[in-house]
């Protein structure tokens, strides 16, 4: 498989579901060509619906159209759909409503378009509510199978996406489960969690680390919420160092949560690479080397943190 | 003629929202009462629904995006048989389903999580479509509050309205009602935040609007029929009422908007609600033996 955005493979995989189950319906708000929902609106027009630049309302009709027995899929970049919280909070998580929240475009990764258009909080605001899964596949395979999931999944769920294209990650026989991260690369010194647009990266620099005769395991975090407590309390305690690495703020996002958790479960030095500030305008991989996410930055970060 | 059995029902209506309120301590009178005959026109005047089956996908749905009244819901529920009368005086208590605003998955009947105001007609926007979709007879209604269209997210909902679904599901199966009893929390609406000129507001959003009196069941009526033969846009009915309606000294008094009759003021809020003058009322009181309960279980709340 070639290098994709996770967004693309979501609009791919929704037209084949929406074949398969006349409940999927698309809500977007201007942005269809960006969500990459625009093929689904092509071939099942009267199943698309576009709510204009009015994204609480939009979340609001997918609450109500989830109430009738409709699967909607409620579409936008992640900082808009998520800024209408609110309306998330009551209309869908309290209400128990079906449906599918879909953030793009997310992380400094976007690029030119600057802070307004990054998707950087939205974790935080998303983990803080009892009833909703968060899951961000890391490639083409592992999204596709998340909204396949996202379709069976009884009750509200949210999708985070890239804007940007990702390289493989997954083994071709991977399975995506909820509550259950992949172990990409075994290791004994140090446990790397990554998610979504940092998977590949992080798996770069824990090639590099092995030239420096550091072995670091690299998980694939897909499922933010829940937690998979079970491999993480297991690489954590063999290896008695973690680093967490996501385009998002570190406040309240992955490494927010494993942080969380182990401190609770299973105390464990625990480093969160994210960021601290606000995003800013600048090509893609530039802005990746200036908050270091790219492989040099985050092997540098983990050595710096391991004290080599 | 309905309307005598329907004020009847308002009225015993009236007294379990003032009865509920004082059990608790707390919540909000006057928009429960502004908002009840037009809550009992609806579940006993038409409403197609089955109490023992909540969940019959082609039922009528009411959404009461103004949750804060949820009283004024709970009340006619329970006489409609969704759970015991008797229930309603577990509102805002520890473990009941009676939550403080609306929980839909904590009481069957209960459409949508509301109370966080201007979201409830959104949510009907979308249900009205999905019954279209699915080509149910269903209608749904939505009765929003006027300080509560202060919300920018209901001028999202009104722009899309006459327009979502079309051409092939037109949401004419949605009937919007404004409860416009003049008051919110604060103060007056037109102190806070004038809404006016609110019928030519809605017009110019492509709704078609009807102005009633929202306290005379004729009306009330006669406009939900108007709404219903309106085909290819859903339709508001602007219903002016008096928050507080049927207590003289909770009636467009926006102290009254959120505080809970003392017992005293209760029993006197009851009287006056049943028509009974002070001297008739304790002979009263030996004809009307469900009133008798309530009085003397409102007196035991009273602290010595």
């Amino acid at each position: 498989m070639a290098a994709k955005a996770s967004r693309a493979a979501f609009g791919e995989a929704l037209v084949d579901l929406g074949a398969r189950d006349e409940r999927v319906v698309t809500l977007d708000a201007d942005l269809s060509k960006s969500t990459m929902t625009a093929a689904f609106a092509r071939k099942y027009p009267g199943r698309a619906f576009n709510l204009g630049i009015a994204e609480a309302n939009m979340v609001g009709v997918a609450a109500g159209l989830a109430l009738t027995g409709k699967i909607p899929f409620a579409c936008s970049f992640a900082c808009f759909v998520v800024g209408r919280f609110e309306t998330i909070r009551i209309s869908v998580a309290y209400t128990n409503a079906n449906v599918k929240i879909v953030g793009t475009h997310v992380g400094v990764a976007i690029g030119e378009d600057g802070y307004s258009q990054m998707g950087l909080e939205d974790i935080a605001c998303m983990r803080a509510l009892p009833n909703v899964p968060i899951i961000q596949p890391a490639d083409e395979l592992e999204t596709k199978q998340a909204v396949a999931y996202a379709v069976e999944h009884q009750g509200p769920l949210y999708l985070r996406l890239t804007r940007q294209n990702l390289e493989p990650v997954c083994p071709p026989d991977y399975r995506f489960r909820l509550g259950r991260w992949l172990t990409l690369r075994p290791g004994t010194d140090v446990t790397l969690i990554a998610s979504g647009g940092t998977v590949f990266n992080t798996l770069e620099a824990a090639r590099r680390l092995a030239g420096e005769g550091i072995s670091a395991e690299v998980i694939n975090a897909a499922s933010i919420k829940p937690l998979d407590e079970e491999t993480l309390v297991r690489s954590a305690s063999a290896t008695g160092r973690v680093v967490t690495i996501e385009d998002h703020s570190v406040a309240g996002g992955l490494g927010g949560a494993v942080a969380e958790m182990l401190s609770e479960v299973r105390p464990t030095p625990v480093k969160r690479l994210g960021t601290t500030t606000f995003g800013e305008s600048g090509d893609p991989k530039g802005l990746y080397a200036k908050f270091g996410f790219d492989p040099a930055g985050i092997a540098a970060s983990v050595a710096k943190f391991l004290g080599r | 003629m309905a309307e005598p059995r329907l004020d009847a029902i308002a009225r015993a209506c009236r007294v379990q929202i003032i009865r509920m309120l004082t059990h608790a301590g707390s919540g909000h009178p006057g928009g429960s009462l502004s908002v009840i005959d037009l809550l009992v026109a609806i579940m006993f005047g038409r409403l197609r629904h089955d109490p023992a089956r909540p969940d019959w996908p082609d039922r009528d749905r009411i959404i009461l995006s103004k949750g804060h009244a949820v009283p004024a819901l709970y009340s006619v529920m329970a006489k409609a048989g969704y759970f015991p009368e008797d229930r309603l005086v577990t509102l805002r208590k520890l473990g009941s389903p009676l939550q403080g605003h609306p929980d839909r998955t904590a009481l069957p009947g209960i459409e949508a999580a509301t109370g966080s105001l201007g979201e409830g007609l959104s949510v009907a926007l979308g249900m009205a479509l999905g019954l279209r979709m699915s080509r149910s007879p269903a209608r749904v209604y939505c009765i929003v509050g006027d300080g509560e269209i202060q919300e920018g997210q209901v001028w999202e909902a009104a722009m899309s309205g006459p327009k979502l679904g079309q051409p092939e599901h037109p949401l004419d199966n949605l009937t919007v009602i404004l409860d416009y009893n003049k008051i919110q929390l604060d103060d007056f609406v037109t102190k806070i935040l004038d809404l006016e000129p609110v019928v030519s507001k809605w017009q110019s959003f492509g709704w078609p609007v009807v102005e009633i009196d929202g306290h005379s069941m004729t009306q009330i009526d006669k406009a939900l029929d108007q709404a219903e033969a309106t085909k290819g846009r859903p339709s508001l009915v602007v219903a002016h009422t008096a928050k507080g309606k049927g207590v003289s000294f909770m009636e467009n008094n926006p102290e009254w908007h959120g505080k809970a009759p003392k017992p005293a003021e209760a029993i006197a809020a009851i009287r006056e609600i049943l028509d009974v003058t002070e001297p008739a009322w304790d002979d009263y009181l030996k004809t009307d033996r469900s009133a008798a309960a309530i009085v003397s279980e409102l007196r035991a709340l009273e602290k010595p």
